[in-house]
């Protein structure tokens, strides 16, 4: 590869490089980019998210040009563009199938960092920046998810911003910051927009951290051994940017069918009623993503206690760089991880099934015997495995 | 990675040509259909026939020689009641000779409003007012005892002469006759703006200019 200040002027990039060397930067970062040779399809889990992100971008821009932030016309509005914007039910499922689509993402890649343990040195910074990425996702989409104005968004935040009245000393402060009053009204709901507007764009800056990390500390892969020669690697382009590029036509095709054929799977037919301030409906749920942290809220029976438990939760993976001391990345090498950490991912899910169910006895027993194994995994196991596993 | 570079033929073209410039060219024809749906949103969609664009008025308090404002699709439509005097002063052969466009040719107007009155009932005249000219929109001038002065729309912006049906004068810079809404006289006092019984394809979209 020449590179960019040789460039000969006679080329036509070398005259743009001598004064901004970008076609320089994507050739160093973007074709020659060495990457293992060894990695599976996991690894394309990150293009998946920035590919869904630049359709919730694009598709957010056309659904604001509609919205109208008012408590009295935002429902009117968003069904407006459900029925008589020309394609706006196109641009409006692809909003929505967006968000799931974002979020299984995230948490499949998120789950492949735990697994083949990428959030070890030298990539702390990049696990965090990640786990950041996740959280500004989720106020994200809570903040979205209140914009339609219907009987599920009015009630979902309703619960939320009553539990973050339930914080000590900074609750009270914090909630009327958000809702400019005691109750969830037309203050809220404009503060809501601008914070779900401006929230995209702060992810798109975290997002060029997360990746820039990334190309500072390479990409970790399945055998958790960084590669020490030349030989052991491929360059980006063209065989990631083709396998990426496979897996993202799958990815689009799974995208397309939940947009195109089951726009109604994952929206409750409760948020197509205008909200209503005197009426709770009767099986309130959140949505999906939002349903482990919602069966641990409910699960235990203190209202500080579940919040801080659903923290928590979050928390702890947050700490993992610190906690787990152990050398070896891939839990496939480690014993103890090899079978501890398939149990947290279990966990989780049946957190999430919990949380859809109504909270019936047995359910809650579920949740809490799920809840417990989070945290146990993250706080117990992780930091004993680091000492006392032989690597196999 | 010397053992990925292919040494490239002779006449230039690499191993991987045909795939890369199909890729890239099926990707921008994706793009490129993706992006009809999103410039699509940003048409009227008003226009759409999704959309329930009509409007019920009552005229039973519009008296005789009164004109009355509407709102109909962001434009204003103004309603009058005409007098014997008005039709008498409308039919008028000194008065036709003055117009561009006196027998409707051009289309403003539904077909049943393609008449002598530019209306579905000579009583009740219905104009949307917005000035052909560059979009103003005209005054009524009441009819009065004044010789000249038989009732019609006089536009601020550039002086443009309109009769009391809409119809423009020579002298005036407007190309054409106000345009005239689709009515249905739903009862002698009660008209629906926005659907023409006695011409169903009209719409809108089709006329010369509003």
């Amino acid at each position: 590869m020449p590179s960019p200040d040789r460039m000969p002027d006679t080329e036509p990039s070398g005259w743009l490089d001598r004064r901004f060397p970008v076609t320089g930067f994507l050739r160093r970062e973007y074709v020659a980019f060495p990457m293992p040779r060894n990695l599976n399809a996991l690894w394309s889990f990150g293009a998946f998210l920035i590919v869904t992100m630049a359709f919730m971008i694009a598709s957010g821009l056309f659904l604001a040009i509609n919205y109208t932030p008012d408590i009295t016309q935002a429902f009117a509005s968003v069904e407006t563009i459900d029925r008589q914007i020309p394609s706006g039910w196109f641009i409006r499922g692809l909003h929505m199938g967006g968000v799931t689509m974002l979020f299984a993402c995230l948490y499949i890649h998120l789950g492949r960092g735990l697994w083949y343990g990428s959030y070890k040195a030298p990539r702390e910074l990049l696990w965090l920046t990640g786990l950041g990425l996740m959280l500004m996702i989720m106020v994200t989409a809570f903040a979205g998810y209140v914009l339609p104005w219907g009987q599920m968004s009015y009630w979902g935040a309703t619960v939320v911003l009553n539990a973050v009245h339930a914080i000590p000393l900074i609750g009270h402060p914090l909630s009327e910051l958000l809702l400019g009053g005691e109750t969830l009204g037309n203050i809220a709901l404009r503060r809501l927009f601008v914070l779900h507007f401006t929230m995209a764009f702060a992810i798109l800056g975290v997002i060029a951290l997360h990746v820039a990390a990334l190309h500072v500390v390479k990409s970790n892969n399945p055998t958790g051994i960084d590669p020490t020669s030349p030989a052991q690697t491929l360059p980006f382009h063209p065989y990631y940017t083709s396998r990426d590029g496979f897996a993202l036509c799958l990815f689009l095709m799974v995208y397309a069918g939940l947009v195109f054929f089951l726009p109604g799977l994952l929206t409750l037919a409760d948020n197509y009623i205008q909200a209503n301030p005197l009426i709770t409906p009767r099986d309130i749920r959140p949505e999906w993503y939002f349903a482990p942290f919602y069966a641990i809220l409910r699960a235990v029976p203190s209202r500080l206690g579940g919040l801080i438990l659903a923290i928590g939760s979050l928390a702890v993976l947050f700490a993992l760089p610190w906690m787990d001391r152990s050398s070896i990345r891939p839990a496939t090498r480690r014993p103890l991880v090899r079978f501890s950490l398939p149990l947290a991912f279990a966990s989780f899910i049946l957190l999430g099934i919990a949380g859809m169910h109504p909270p019936t006895e047995t359910w809650l027993i579920v949740s809490r015997v799920a809840m417990a194994w989070w945290f146990i995994h993250f706080l117990l196991v992780m930091p004993l495995a680091s000492e006392r596993e032989i690597p196999s | 990675m010397a053992q990925s570079e292919t040494p490239p033929s002779p006449d230039g073209t690499k191993r991987r040509d045909l795939l890369a410039t199909g890729t890239l060219a099926l990707g921008c024809a994706g793009a490129c259909a993706l992006s009809v749906p999103f410039l699509n949103s940003l048409k009227n969609p008003a226009a759409t026939p999704l959309s329930d664009n009509t409007l019920e008025v009552d005229l039973s308090t519009l008296a005789p020689g009164q004109n009355m404002t509407v709102q109909w699709r962001d434009w204003p439509v103004f309603i009058q009641r005409r007098t014997p005097q008005i039709l008498a002063a409308l039919q008028a052969p000194g008065h036709l000779a003055t117009l561009r466009d006196a027998d409707s040719k051009i289309l403003q107007q539904p077909k049943d409003a393609t008449n002598w009155h530019r209306s579905v009932r000579p009583e009740y005249g219905v104009l949307i007012g917005v000035c052909t000219h560059l979009g103003c929109v005209p005054t009524f001038d009441k009819p009065s005892s004044a010789p000249d002065a038989e009732g019609g729309y006089f536009c601020p912006c550039h002086g443009s002469h309109f009769d009391a049906a809409g119809r423009v004068v020579q002298r005036a810079p407007a190309p054409y006759n106000l345009p005239v809404p689709p009515v249905t006289f739903l009862s002698d006092t009660k008209i629906r703006i926005g659907h023409s019984a006695g011409d169903p394809g009209f719409s809108m979209s089709d006329i010369q200019q509003i």
